[in-house]
């Protein structure tokens, strides 16, 4: 299968230039032709796996706990305003 | 003074005071300063390690008697430190200060031990030589002209170099056994779920496992009866009790060994196959049972393992937006945009069943042949990484060539299961490992058989 470069690097919020497009696409392309082994394999009737170890439903108590103050929150941040972090509008682009 | 001790006879030097913890702390310093041009370390964190060495020494005069009391031990850049930088080895993260310890960290600052710094790693743990770490590649300590394995790779460093007397690292494809493997030290990827994730910045969620990088085996088993229990933060910690991994070391267990012979096929670097094969020789000289089997569909783990590890990847890197903490998504380097990319196509609209859904059934084909071995045998032995570590800058430009290194290491992660990596030998002065493989929570057989053979095999 062919891959679309510039479409899934706006689907993964990345900004690429022409140069890099064209890396990319030869070096995706190649690993995906490898991946298309996969065919190769009988998979009917088989279950997907996602859990390895055979837990299911794993829950704890409802309890509250001491958690992070605003302050040590915040700490990492470049952009904040009134103790909140700040972000950019994202109803009123374009 | 250089010391080459390991935490078990550190410990007992330290019980009979013929050392101290700071003297220890302090050896560890100087090879590190010694080998910079290793680049073992992103943070050396000399101020707050000697206070720690302080402390030990205290309460080792109090007669308090912590697991890990005053053994210096290096933490992979990947696990969050309260107050001490993290990377992940990405310019991403080149200046966030954690707010708290991972689960690990603390387990491993309750038990005594001094943390002497955060070691280099490939950023994000994505790689397998440590070259694609943006903070420049880690050297290997018996040739810095050659790759020293990665992606923990500074951890395997730090413990071949006495930097450190142990190190963390995560394997989520091979990340500590092949290090371990081409640093010639004892690297053990547990069962996933064996030991917490909770607070390490995550990969591939489904196959990320906490493991770590010792110079014994028996050194592994202490280290491993501090990191492994249930944790209330990471729901894939079973909460039953963890067994004690040194009680049962030394009472030899006859087990059935299996020989895969998928893993001694086509690209098995001939010098590394005669290694593996007397090592299998010593175990059939001492009357272990040998039995030759088979695991089918490992021809698929590689391409398996890049379906469902570059999926993860680009669901967990997504938080990294530059708002709460670290730089924006311009500031990933080639190797996360190419798993982000991949992932991201792989989970796209029209691609999902192709990709994501049938990697996940052949997931279960995978863990199957596991299953069905561990029938006939206990133990599986197999080469870590079928050739020997190669020259830096080799696969720098192929990132599928790169990606194939780890044929051997994958399956125990698609299918979870635990893989110990011990040092069997040379060839051509260059490392080599010999990988034991075992069922789920099977650690224990794991550390007997590897004990077993490092007592009698050791150099």
């Amino acid at each position: 299968m062919k891959i679309d470069v510039p479409h899934v690097a706006k689907l993964s919020n990345l900004k690429l230039n022409e140069g890099q497009i064209k890396t990319f696409e030869k070096q995706l392309q190649s690993i995906l032709d490898y991946i298309d082994k996969l065919k190769e394999a009988d998979t009917t009737k088989v279950e997907e796996t996602s859990q390895v170890t055979g837990l299911e439903n794993v829950t704890r108590n409802d309890e509250t706990s001491p958690s992070l103050s605003q302050e040590e929150t915040l700490s990492n941040t470049k952009s904040q305003h009134n103790g909140l972090f700040k972000v950019k509008g994202i109803l009123n682009e374009e | 003074m250089k010391n080459n001790l390991t935490i078990k006879s550190a410990l007992e030097k330290l019980r009979k005071k013929e050392i101290s913890s700071l003297e220890l702390t302090k050896t560890c310093f100087e090879e590190i300063e010694k080998k910079k041009n290793l680049n073992a370390f992103i943070t050396v964190d000399e101020k707050g390690a000697i206070e720690q060495a302080k402390l030990a020494d205290e309460k080792i005069k109090n007669g308090a008697g912590l697991p890990l009391l005053g053994i210096p031990i290096a933490v992979k850049d990947i696990f969050l430190t309260k107050g001490l930088k993290t990377t992940a080895g990405s310019k991403v993260l080149e200046n966030y200060i954690p707010q708290y310890d991972a689960t690990i960290v603390s387990k491993l600052k309750d038990a005594g031990a001094v943390i002497v710094g955060k070691t280099n790693l490939d950023a994000w743990a994505h790689g397998s030589s440590g070259e694609n770490s943006d903070f420049g590649p880690t050297k290997n300590p018996f040739n810095p002209e050659y790759v020293p394995g990665g992606s923990s790779s500074g951890s395997a460093v730090a413990v071949a170099s006495d930097m450190a007397l142990a190190a963390t690292g995560s394997d989520t494809g091979g990340s500590i056994r092949l290090p371990a493997s081409f640093c010639n030290v004892v690297g053990l990827k547990p069962t996933y779920g064996r030991v917490s994730r909770y607070g390490i910045v995550a990969m591939s969620s489904s196959m990320d496992s906490i493991g770590h990088f010792t110079k014994t085996v028996e050194d592994s088993a202490i280290f491993l009866n501090v990191t492994a229990g249930g944790d209330s933060k990471d729901a894939t910690t079973p909460p039953e009790l963890v067994p004690n991994y040194e009680k049962d070391l030394k009472d030899l267990k006859k087990v059935r060994i299996g020989i895969p012979k998928e893993y001694f096929g086509k690209g098995l670097d001939k010098k590394v196959k005669e290694q593996v094969d007397k090592a299998i020789s010593f175990f059939d000289k001492e009357k272990f049972e040998i039995i030759d089997v088979s695991l089918p569909h490992t021809e698929y783990a590689i391409a398996c393992y890049y379906v469902i590890q570059p999926s993860e990847v680009s669901s967990n890197l997504a938080r990294y937006d530059g708002i709460r903490y670290g730089e924006d998504r311009t500031v990933f380097g080639d190797e996360a945009v190419r798993r982000i990319m991949l992932g991201t196509f792989t989970l796209s609209s029209g691609y999902v069943d192709a990709y994501y859904k049938k990697a996940m059934k052949v997931r279960t084909l995978i863990k199957k042949d596991f299953d069905d071995v561990f029938k006939k045998v206990d133990v599986l032995i197999s080469p870590v990484s079928p050739t020997l570590p190669w020259k830096l800058g080799k696969k720098a430009d192929d990132p599928l060539a790169m990606y194939l290194s780890d044929a051997l290491t994958v399956p125990a992660n698609i299918a979870g299961i635990p893989g110990l990596s011990v040092p069997i030998g040379f060839v051509d002065e260059l490392p080599v490992g010999m990988q034991i493989l075992g069922n789920h929570f099977s650690e224990e057989t794991l550390f007997n058989l590897g004990h077993f053979y490092e007592t009698d095999n050791r150099t």
